[in-house]
């Protein structure tokens, strides 16, 4: 059974009157990957600092293992942090690089328990060494950090911060400055290395796939509130709000009514649902997924509509179907060509009720292809690199 | 390839050989000749009657530097660390005096150090000197601050001293402050992010303020004049003799002009070493 390492309670933060986080309440369990997971400027990177203790809430409180750490510096903290930029001493070579925390550690003296002296040369040497070699740099130890590729300069950074053996590892956005290819490979890197060396990782990014692939549980955020917590499945199969839901993956959002439990109306038309709990009539949003919908002829269709567009994805084609002025994103292995009338037919499971929230009919008929989902997705600029 | 010369960079090569090539070569052909224009080493030989001038021109001005670094660096690290509009004050104070005319700003440092000057009147208002007397047993009415080397030292540090905190305080200004986060967050308190990361990291300012700092010090003629009363003969007052004074001798003069630019470049390349390695220097 996992236990619990940290509280974030009623976190406040605001800068010049800019609420960017909203009473936030969080816990993280000792050795789990949780993603922090939102747009630009919903305060994930604010968490991230404040956890790290560079930088102070404006109130609440946060716990590590019970005890309030609100005022103790980030350097008697038992969390290290690879930082956006890797931030390597320029300075330093890789070996210094890693060796930086080790040096600055002190440890009783063996011969008079009330001094304390520095780490032997040896022991660093040996960790250090030891470091490098689970992040796959053996040999580096001499180069200088700024003749190594983005992926190398990662592995530094992540050796330096693992070899003073925390218990929290913070990331921020680590992997934005690396090329698509490298990124997946350290998706996957990462998390072997957080199960080998077993701590808790806190990630921060605006890449929903990239929460998807690592995270033991992905925390949604915007506007400084938490919109949904959850294991990925959970995120993607039963997303909370038209936020989370367009957020994470692509979905189609649409208006509905909850007939009774288990039967909601689209278009008039009645879809047997998995969802209860709903008042009778509730108006509600309802999220199909492009992948869950099935193309079938015209007559065993529960809608009938007529493809306005098709992009072949190599995986499948995204279609653009338009059923009476609303475009929906079906995405399909089946070909079929613009102008043809299809039916759709949509399992019971692959529809999602949610109740209306703020974020109701913010993201259009067919959200991925919305101006808001563009800018969502636009890569994110520095965030909370001027909140020092 | 051979880098193409734009037509822009003309008016550039013509300035530089005209104002730096050409006064090198001259001072070149005046040290190795004599009066009639013959080749000779005559002129470095008699170098060696000077050593004492050379001596005290590279002491004052290793002094100077040294008291410009202890006041420049904190001041310049104190500066980053304030607010945008303190800085920018702050700054503006720094380069103020240097809008006032060179040889004013030493004048008015004549009338503060002489024997009835400002700084002894307030010495004796306050008791200062009656004091000392008293103390040491001696008999002043004044101090005797002018034509001394501090007078001198203290003319270079005042002119000189924006020269060593502006590449330093830019330096530190462009330090990338997550630097200094990496490095509290792997444990380092206060003192050690400062020596550890900012001190080195700050290196190559602080070696171009020395450089620029050290070089006008050790050629100074102006202010060993007026401040030192000519009595703490520098190798610029040595030089403008020889072109100026009485003792009117060109190619002497040249001669120890090459031997001073020579020490001083090998000082800089062996400084320079150093910071080799660390971003480039900011030159300003």
């Amino acid at each position: 059974m996992s236990k619990e390492l940290i509280r974030l309670r009623d976190l406040c933060m605001a800068y010049d009157d800019e609420l960017v986080l909203d009473h936030l309440n969080l816990y993280i369990n000792d050795k789990e990957f949780l993603t922090l997971l939102g747009p630009s400027g919903c305060g994930k990177t604010t968490t991230l600092r404040i956890i790290g203790g560079f930088t102070t809430p404006g109130s609440g409180d946060v716990l590590f293992d019970g005890v309030r750490i609100n005022d103790v510096p980030p350097y008697k903290r038992q969390i290290n942090t690879v930082f956006q930029k890797y931030a390597l001493f320029p300075h330093l070579n890789v070996f210094e690089n890693v060796a930086f925390g080790l040096r600055m550690q002190r440890k009783p003296d063996p011969a008079n328990p009330r001094r304390k002296v520095k780490l032997p040369e040896e022991e660093i040497r040996e960790r250090v060494l030891e470091m490098l070699e689970a992040v796959s740099l053996k040999g580096f130890e001499n180069r200088r950090t700024d003749a190594l590729s983005g992926g190398q300069q990662q592995r530094v950074a992540i050796a330096r911060a693992l070899v003073n053996r925390p218990k929290v590892l913070l990331l921020d956005e680590p992997l934005g400055a690396l090329d698509l290819k490298l990124r997946k490979d350290m998706q996957i890197e990462l998390k072997r290395i957080q199960q080998q060396v077993g701590i808790t990782f806190i990630y921060v990014t605006h890449d929903q796939e990239e929460a998807l692939t690592m995270s033991d549980t992905i925390v949604v955020m915007d506007k400084g509130s938490i919109q949904q917590i959850g294991t990925p499945e959970d995120i993607y199969n039963e997303p909370k709000n038209a936020f989370v839901a367009d957020f994470i993956g692509e979905s189609n959002i649409i208006d509905g009514i909850m007939v009774r439990d288990q039967l909601v109306q689209l278009y008039g038309r009645q879809f047997p649902c998995l969802d209860s709990g709903f008042a009778p009539s509730e108006p509600v949003d309802v999220v199909i997924r492009p992948e869950d919908i099935d193309i079938v002829p015209v007559e065993q269709g529960q809608l009938t509509g007529t493809v306005t567009n098709v992009t072949f994805k190599g995986m499948q084609y995204d279609i653009i179907v338009d059923f009476r002025g609303f475009k929906w994103l079906i995405q399909t292995t089946d070909h079929s060509p613009v102008g043809a009338r299809i039916g759709i037919k949509i399992d019971p499971d692959g529809i999602h009720v949610m109740k209306k929230s703020r974020y109701s009919g913010l993201y259009g008929d067919y959200s991925s292809f919305s101006d808001e989902y563009d800018e969502l997705d636009a890569v994110e600029p520095e965030e909370g690199g001027d909140e020092a | 390839m051979k880098p193409k010369l734009s037509r822009f960079a003309i008016p550039y090569v013509i300035w530089m050989a005209l104002f730096v090539v050409a006064p090198i070569v001259l001072v070149v052909v005046y040290a190795f000749s004599n009066d009639l224009g013959g080749f000779t080493l005559e002129n470095f030989a008699r170098m060696g009657t000077y050593a004492v001038v050379f001596g005290r021109s590279f002491k004052l001005a290793l002094v100077a530097t040294f008291i410009c670094l202890l006041i420049g660096y904190p001041v310049s690290y104190l500066m980053s660390k304030e607010g945008e509009g303190f800085q920018r004050a702050a700054m503006v104070l720094i380069m103020l005096p240097m809008w006032i005319n060179f040889l004013l700003r030493t004048y008015s440092w004549m009338s503060i150090l002489e024997n009835n000057g400002l700084l002894n009147q307030v010495f004796q208002k306050i008791g200062l000197i009656s004091l000392y007397n008293q103390l040491f047993g001696t008999d002043l009415t004044y101090f005797p601050m002018m034509n001394t080397q501090g007078a001198v030292v203290l003319g270079m540090v005042y002119n000189y001293l924006p020269f060593m905190i502006l590449p330093i305080y830019s330096v530190i200004m462009k330090l990338d402050g997550s630097l200094v986060e990496a490095a509290r967050d792997l444990g380092a308190n206060g003192a050690s992010v400062f020596r550890r990361v900012i001190l080195p990291l700050s290196l190559p300012g602080v070696l171009s303020g020395i450089t620029m700092v050290f070089v006008p010090s050790v050629s100074t003629f102006a202010i060993s004049k007026m401040l030192g009363g000519g009595t703490e003969l520098l190798l610029g007052d040595l030089i403008e003799q020889q072109f100026l004074g009485g003792a009117y001798n060109p190619q002497l003069g040249a001669a120890i002009s090459l031997v001073m630019m020579v020490i001083v470049v090998v000082c800089m390349v062996v400084m320079n070493r150093f910071g080799e390695g660390e971003e480039q220097a900011v030159m300003l």
